[in-house]
């Protein structure tokens, strides 16, 4: 295939030196060369992270009051904003585990930033449950361990099995990002000319030699770990949906939910991405790796899960008629005219009307757009979560009971703070650690160079494909 | 080069390409070096097969900590809900099969992939922060960037330092040198 502007994955001209210096030169550069922006950045991240603090410690000290849950709306923001960021963190996973399977060129730029993101994300997710949980330092509870109430966890129930889809998600995350940074933490330890910084590399990287003996064994885990990681994720926001397809409150029972979260989780997974790649490789001059043709098949992606999105939002409507239930249409109804329906519209806007504009290559092409629409769709995205979970609590059978919700000041930093933590992580990980898979830069080098080669790169090739050159034996 | 008083671990072979180094590997191997090991940095898709390495045995450890997740996770739950703390919600089998599977196919996914990772560690003998191949300044400099190198041990019987070394220039490797223990 001819590569063109279009096509291409690499800016050309890059060699197996110059990949590697450019990319981690900027997580090994002196900590006074520490470029302005990324300090105003962080701190501003900082600053915010500190209103999670705030928060969270009166939360310790007053209790779940503070917030504005109140009955019948038991989950509000806290879950909210649970679902939300556990929906980000699954585009990390599907770039890295099903692009690999799928053996795509264009992942190899993107995955461990996108890897990182989702385990930022899954983090500040899985801090909500466990807030809510009104004597959050019991959170062990939730885990089945010999204890002196013999007691068990509800194995029935779809929250506990959350507990484990997050916890198998979170700590499955953290393997495979991790497998993946050690042979670019090998490079790192060959690199950094500070001795500690080189012993500080040396250890987190175990040694690694880039033997061919451990190569072997290394690609053979990491393309498993995709392949396990693909139904894993999969699986981790149907059972999140399942948490409310199992209630019967209008609006949330319904079978179309775990696949429907899936798309939902993947639409503003990519968001995420993008709203954070495209300032990182402004910023970074990292054109050259993360081309326009990376913006252009993200957005493809997340065109293609908005229009899912839609059907599911289509066929809520349509099955709270088709059911029969008075309930359930009622609260269809109430959804586009009741007293939530400026944010019913307003997500209906931002991830249905506004992301048909990704049908335009102009638009996919052009960062700056690309930006807004991914910004607004995280907006939409999070708007689709509350109406789903709190707005539909407030009205359930018994109308004497009916509420409605508003949050309250620790609601929102709460939520906000959050923002913060994810945003400080992320500073802090370009920071210190190489934003690009490294060793797979240069197999793409190797790959882009060699066009001869029917071949792809990313670890996806683990040993003895036939049919290709050479080493017959 | 102290040959004296240092003992020789190997010769180190630098080769400007991969495919050089997969070439170089095959033909070690062909003529009768076991003891060796090739160094990339990044996998080369050609060389296992030109080392003649056996296919890892990292899934079969997959597949064993896929297998007891599995099985772990549904029995686990079998015995808290059928034996140990049986609960009657509203006359419903106690032997609820199917709300365990999403318990036990997450533990399958967990356990199998702490497996492989574990495996791993076990195979490669990681970690390891000292290796001899470590105390050639070459290697450090080019050995995880845009070297690629082919070792050959001392403790190889095939290995004869001269024939050797003489064996490797013959490669077209653009550089030999010895490593120590």
């Amino acid at each position: 295939m001819e590569v063109t502007d279009e096509t291409r994955v690499l800016e050309p001209g890059h060699t197996y030196n110059s990949a590697t210096q450019k990319i981690l030169d900027i997580p090994l550069s002196r900590l006074r060369s520490t470029p302005i922006g990324w300090l105003i950045g962080f701190l501003i991240a900082f600053l915010i992270m500190n209103l999670l603090l705030i928060a969270v410690g009166n939360l310790f000290v007053r209790g779940v009051g503070i917030w504005g849950n109140n009955m019948p709306v038991g989950w509000a923001w806290d879950i909210t904003n649970f679902v939300w960021w556990i929906g980000i963190g699954h585009a990390g996973t599907l770039i890295s585990a099903i692009l690999l399977l799928m053996r795509q060129q264009w992942r190899t730029s993107i995955n461990r930033f996108a890897e990182a993101m989702t385990l930022f994300a899954v983090a500040n997710a899985a801090l909500f449950p466990i807030l809510h949980l009104g004597r959050p330092w019991l959170f062990f509870y939730l885990m089945p361990y010999p204890n002196s109430l013999h007691l068990w966890p509800q194995f029935r129930s779809p929250l506990v099995w959350d507990v484990f889809a997050i916890t198998a998600y979170l700590l499955g995350s953290i393997m495979f990002w991790y497998m993946g940074l050690v042979p670019d933490l090998a490079t790192m330890r060959d690199r950094a000319t500070n001795k500690w910084l080189k012993r500080i590399y040396a250890i987190f990287s175990f040694g690694w030699r880039n033997s061919a003996r451990h190569w072997r064994h290394y690609q053979s885990l990491y393309l498993l770990m995709a392949a396990l990681a693909t139904p894993l994720v999969v699986s981790v926001h149907s059972i999140v949906g399942m948490d409310f397809a199992y209630g019967l409150v209008p609006g949330w029972h319904s079978t179309i939910f775990p696949p429907y979260f899936v798309a939902g989780a993947v639409f503003s997974g990519f968001a995420m991405v993008l709203t954070l790649l495209i300032p990182l490789r402004k910023f970074y001059r990292l054109t050259d790796f993360i081309t326009n043709r990376h913006l252009d098949n993200m957005a493809k992606v997340m065109l293609a899960m908005g229009l899912i999105v839609a059907y599911g939002y289509t066929l809520e409507v349509f099955n709270a008629f088709y059911s029969g239930d008075m309930f359930e249409a009622f609260n269809a109804v109430d959804r586009f005219t009741g007293f939530y329906s400026p944010l019913y519209w307003g997500l209906i806007l931002s991830n249905v009307l506004i992301p048909q504009l990704l049908w335009f290559k102009a638009v996919r092409r052009n960062p700056l757009i690309l930006f807004f629409v991914s910004i607004v769709i995280n907006i939409g995205m999070w708007l689709e979560r509350f109406i789903i979970i709190g707005a539909s609590l407030t009205k359930d059978y018994m109308p004497s009971s009916w509420n409605l919700f508003t949050p309250t000041q620790w609601d929102v930093m709460t939520f906000v703070g959050t923002i913060g933590l994810f945003l400080t992580m992320i500073f802090l990980f370009i920071r210190v650690l190489p934003a690009i898979s490294v060793f797979e830069m240069r197999e793409l080098v190797h790959h882009t160079t060699h066009r001869d080669h029917k071949t792809l790169p990313a670890a996806s090739q683990p040993q003895a494909k036939r049919g290709t050159h050479g080493a017959k034996r | 080069m102290a040959q004296n008083d240092k003992k020789l671990y190997g010769l180190l072979a630098k080769f400007d390409s991969p495919e050089a180094l997969v070439t170089a590997s095959r033909r070690a191997y062909e003529a009768g070096y076991r003891q060796f090991d090739a160094y990339s940095p990044f996998p080369v898709e050609d060389l296992p097969r030109a080392m003649n390495l056996k296919p890892s045995p990292i899934p079969w450890l997959v597949l064993a900590g896929g297998f007891a997740g599995a099985l772990g996770g549904f029995v686990m739950q079998t015995y808290a809900t059928v034996i140990d703390y049986p609960l009657n919600i509203g006359g419903r089998p106690l032997f609820a099969w199917p709300a365990y599977i999403p318990i036990s196919f997450e533990l399958t996914i967990l356990l199998g992939m702490t497996a492989g990772v574990l495996g791993l560690f076990f195979f490669t003998r990681l970690p390891q922060p000292y290796h001899p191949v470590f105390n050639s300044p070459d290697f450090l400099e080019h050995g995880s960037q845009d070297g690629f190198y082919l070792e050959l041990q001392a403790n190889d019987p095939q290995f004869k330092l001269d024939e050797t070394r003489h064996f490797l220039e013959g490669l077209s490797a653009a550089q030999v040198s010895e490593i120590e223990a």
